[in-house]
């Protein structure tokens, strides 16, 4: 027994075990190395994550040394466990509620001034339970960022308007950016957080659940929007005729609406991911309420097997009848639409293809770019974070090929902001050559 | 957890530069495009010895350019740098990858803005940048400017700029104040279950108690003891026995999480010196190895810690001092003495050395202290233990990579604040840091992670 305990003891201070860079921004890569373990060794790298909720997350992956004595997570393929194959992130974005927990959980950082800290570790042999009953041989801790140093965090609540404002490190002046989340509400600053930390001042906005509406009962409309653009407008740090949109989900139906029939506000581009132009437009500025109206339709919902709700069907086929689509033809500005083709929550791929259309037959087809991703679902987030699935409504999407939408997708999205926020004296340059 | 000032980090730097926004707008319109040059720091966090790209972007192509580094130091000084770049026919610099045609540095230095830092002009006399609270990153302003421009850097408002951290501290390193036995000390333990190698690291006669060191071992996975030996600026008070340090030992290697045969010593220059010491005189403890960066071994035997200071001061008469009146105490102990009582009996070391010198220690004569001790450990068989590095024209305090170098530093001499001359031109010094804190890593990761048992099989 004492051998036994001096070998293992031996064998656990030998294992090295890094991560590169320790403190990153969410959507930087790492680094994960194991060294001086034996050729052949067989291993698990095991990744733990407490949310704000306090729910317990993993991930893990099984790998066997190489004939150096390593493991590199980012070249190495893993044999089994919550991804397989190469995957240089897989440890992020296959993180999964711990068995036992309740159903329906959702990673969502909402305080972005702290980091999420993962703790990664490796354990002897090829193991897929009972990690908390094991010690490691190595463990170490990885921050992961959403705010880079020096970006500011600001409240905005003038005008009425529930919404945060980061301005990135630096005089300025800045591209700025309206960040709208979808039908969940509330106010959700990671991705603008993100934004920022890549220098454009982004407002993340909450428009379904905002201060006001809590007190008044009423939902917002078009002046909404349009105080919020204006704070951008007018802000000394950010450049007033460089401001972009951008809408998940929900978010798509009001970017689109506002890009194309508001007078005040001016894009310079917008980004929709996984929604829909379908609405009803009858010149009402209520927009937010008759759009939440038109999709309690219940009627057409669906259920699968497991009782989660489809809305897909709602919109879908898509309507010929003009007074239920967003102009698009109208857009002068670049628009770049990201789609999950098994969105099973927003019929976003037959959308953008209905889009595409409308604008080939008004002749401004070359602002369009659509990304549109075979395997992957709704939610289109930022990177490397998991993918939501079974939760009430069943979101669409292969994890693998979810992630990697999240991925190519974030990317373009940084390239196609950054091309016409900060690129040309003009807008409408041909942002999609660069994608 | 760790936690920080963040904010209202650009006031703090640039609350008395910014001049009316509109105005600066309008200058700015006149003179470049509306929309800024792009700067970015990767990995914008990161620890001291790690090194980082920065790069400007959607600059006008061919245009000069200043790279330009701040960085407010814990006692209120301002420390910068800067590089003077072109831009490239796609209207990018990258500092990594580019020459800088002049400023603090010149060539091509990814680092350059660090390592070449120094306080602004008009800064107090004698300055050195040490980090004191290490749960806090160093932050670290980096800019650019148009033109080349060679100073005034306050009055002006750069094109763009961002923040970067450099944290001794890595990401679950724990902190724990000792103070039991009467030894007195922060203890660095890396995150993990560990057991870990240990590391007793002791700094110099400038004395009190500095942790960044450690912290930054303990991020490469040692679990280290900053030792306290005497008081800040009150080195002739120093009155410790030799079974303080081997308590202190003693306590990192009964730790639970420490591997009670891995743990080694690292010293710097009066450091250096007693880690020397308990190497080759302790029958107490066992270090694994030690790392000895400008020391030495000169020491009266069976001498303490009071009595090597009065065998120091009988010397003084030959302390020297250069134009500016700083103090050169290199020479006070040369030649080095042939009497073997004057010095350490390195023939008894058992444990592999590493020496690091600067040739142009004007501090004390390292080099010929090493030549010495390498003479006397070939005449005892141990040889074979000693690897020494010594760099030319780097000076006495051979610090982490990418700290600024101070060729002299104020000292608290008896009371009195003198300024010591240490050594070093700042392009050599900085290699010089550099290249030694990597061979350091690889010695203790040779020595203390490595597995000499050919039987740990799995």
């Amino acid at each position: 027994i004492f051998f036994y305990n001096c070998t293992i003891s031996t064998a656990r201070c030998c294992v090295k075990l890094s991560v590169h860079p320790s403190r990153g921004l969410m959507d930087e890569k790492f680094t994960v190395l194991v060294q001086n373990v034996l050729p052949g060794f067989q291993l698990t790298v095991y990744a733990f994550y407490k949310c704000e909720g306090g729910y317990s997350w993993e991930a893990f992956a099984h790998y066997t040394a190489s004939a150096t004595g390593a493991v590199n997570v980012s070249e190495d393929p893993s044999r089994g466990g919550t991804y397989s194959g190469v995957e240089p992130m897989g440890l992020m974005w296959s993180l999964r509620p711990v068995p036992g927990s309740k159903s329906g959980l959702r990673m969502r950082k909402m305080n972005v001034q702290t980091p999420m800290e993962v703790t990664i570790s490796v354990y002897q042999g090829h193991l897929t339970e009972g990690f908390v009953d094991q010690v490691p041989l190595a463990a170490v801790v990885v921050e992961r960022w959403y705010m880079a140093p020096g970006v500011r965090r600001i409240p905005i609540t003038e005008g009425g308007l529930t919404a945060t404002l980061f301005l990135p490190s630096g005089p300025g002046p800045f591209p700025g950016l309206l960040d709208l989340w979808g039908g969940g509400g509330k106010l959700v600053e990671y991705r603008a957080a993100l934004l920022a930390s890549h220098g454009i001042a982004a407002m993340a906005l909450d428009y379904l659940t905002p201060q006001i509406t809590k007190e008044t009962g009423k939902m917002v409309d078009y002046e909404y929007f349009e105080a919020a653009y204006r704070v951008l407008e007018q802000h000394p740090q950010i450049l007033g005729s460089r401001i972009a949109m951008l809408g998940l989900s929900f978010g798509t139906s009001v970017t689109l609406r506002m890009a194309v029939y508001s007078q005040v506000i001016k894009l310079r581009c917008a980004v929709c991911i996984s929604g829909s132009h379908v609405q009803p437009i009858d010149g009402s500025h209520l927009f937010v309420f008759s759009l939440l109206s038109f999709f309690s339709n219940a009627d057409k919902t669906r259920f699968n097997e497991e009782q989660h709700v489809i809305w897909r069907d709602l919109l879908m086929p898509i309507p010929t009848d003009a007074s239920l689509k967003v102009d698009v033809g109208r857009l002068r500005c670049p628009l770049l639409l990201v789609v999950g083709e098994d969105d099973q929550n927003w019929p976003s791929y037959e959308s953008a293809m209905d889009m595409k259309e409308m604008m080939q037959r008004a002749g401004n087809e070359h602002l369009l770019t659509v990304l549109s991703y075979p395997n992957a679902g709704h939610l289109i987030e930022p990177p490397f974070t998991p993918s939501a699935r079974a939760i009430m409504v069943l979101w669409g999407g292969e994890p693998v090929a979810h992630s990697v939408a999240q991925e190519d997708s974030w990317r373009k999205t940084l390239v196609f902001l950054r091309v016409n926020l900060y690129g040309g004296s003009q807008p409408g340059a041909a942002a999609s050559s660069h994608l | 957890m760790l936690r920080h000032a963040r904010g209202s980090l650009w006031s703090v730097y640039f609350k008395t530069r910014v001049p009316d926004h509109r105005t600066g707008l309008r200058r700015w319109s006149s003179m470049h495009r509306a929309v800024p040059p792009v700067i970015s720091v990767t990995p914008s966090r990161a620890l001291v010895d790690e090194t980082f790209r920065v790069a400007v972007q959607n600059l006008p192509p061919g245009s000069p350019v200043t790279l330009h580094s701040l960085h407010r130091s814990e006692d209120e000084d301002l420390w910068e740098a800067f590089g003077h770049y072109v831009s490239d026919s796609r209207g990018t610099v990258s500092v990594a990858d580019d020459f800088s045609f002049g400023g603090t540095y010149t060539g091509k230095e990814a680092m350059g803005l660090l390592w070449s830092m120094s306080p602004v002009p008009g800064s107090r006399e004698g300055l050195r940048l040490r980090k004191k609270n290490v749960c806090i990153p160093q932050l670290v302003n980096i800019s650019v400017y148009g033109g080349h421009v060679e100073e005034g850097f306050g009055e002006r408002l750069p094109l763009a700029s961002t923040l970067t951290e450099r944290w001794h501290l890595g990401p679950g390193v724990r902190r724990i104040e000792i103070s039991e036995r009467g030894v007195r000390g922060t203890l660095f333990i890396p995150p993990g279950p560990g057991p870990f190698p240990g590391m007793l690291d002791m700094w110099g006669g400038g004395g009190g108690l500095l942790e960044y060191r450690s912290a930054l071992l303990a991020s490469h996975g040692y679990a280290s003891l900053a030792l306290e030996y005497f008081t800040a600026g009150e080195l002739k008070s120093a009155d410790k026995e030799f079974s303080y340090f081997e308590t202190a030992f003693n306590i990192v290697r009964e730790h639970p999480q420490v591997i009670p045969d891995r743990v080694g010593l690292f010293g710097l220059s009066l450091g250096s010196l007693m880690a020397s010491y308990l190497a080759a005189e302790s029958s107490v403890i066992e270090p694994r190895c030690c790392v000895c960066v400008s020391g030495g071994h000169l020491y009266p035997r069976g001498a303490n810690l009071q009595q090597l200071f009065r065998a120091y001061s009988s010397h003084s008469h030959k302390l020297r001092v250069d134009e500016h009146n700083r103090e050169i105490w290199r020479s006070i102990n040369l030649p080095i003495p042939e009497d073997l009582s004057q010095k350490l009996d390195v023939g008894k070391i058992n444990c592999p050395m590493l020496l690091v010198n600067g040739i142009d220690d004007q501090n004390w004569p390292t080099v010929e202290c090493a030549e010495d001790m390498a003479h006397m450990m070939r005449a005892a068989g141990k040889e074979h233990l000693l690897t020494r590095i010594e760099y030319p024209d780097a000076g006495h305090l051979i610090e982490p990579p990418y700290s600024p170098h101070s060729r002299a530093t104020k000292f608290i001499k008896d009371g009195v604040t003198v300024i010591l001359l240490w050594g070093g031109q700042t392009k050599p010094h900085a290699d010089a840091q550099e290249d030694s804190w990597r061979n350091i890593l690889a010695f203790l990761q040779k020595h203390l992670y490595c597995t000499q048992n050919p039987k740990a099989k799995m």
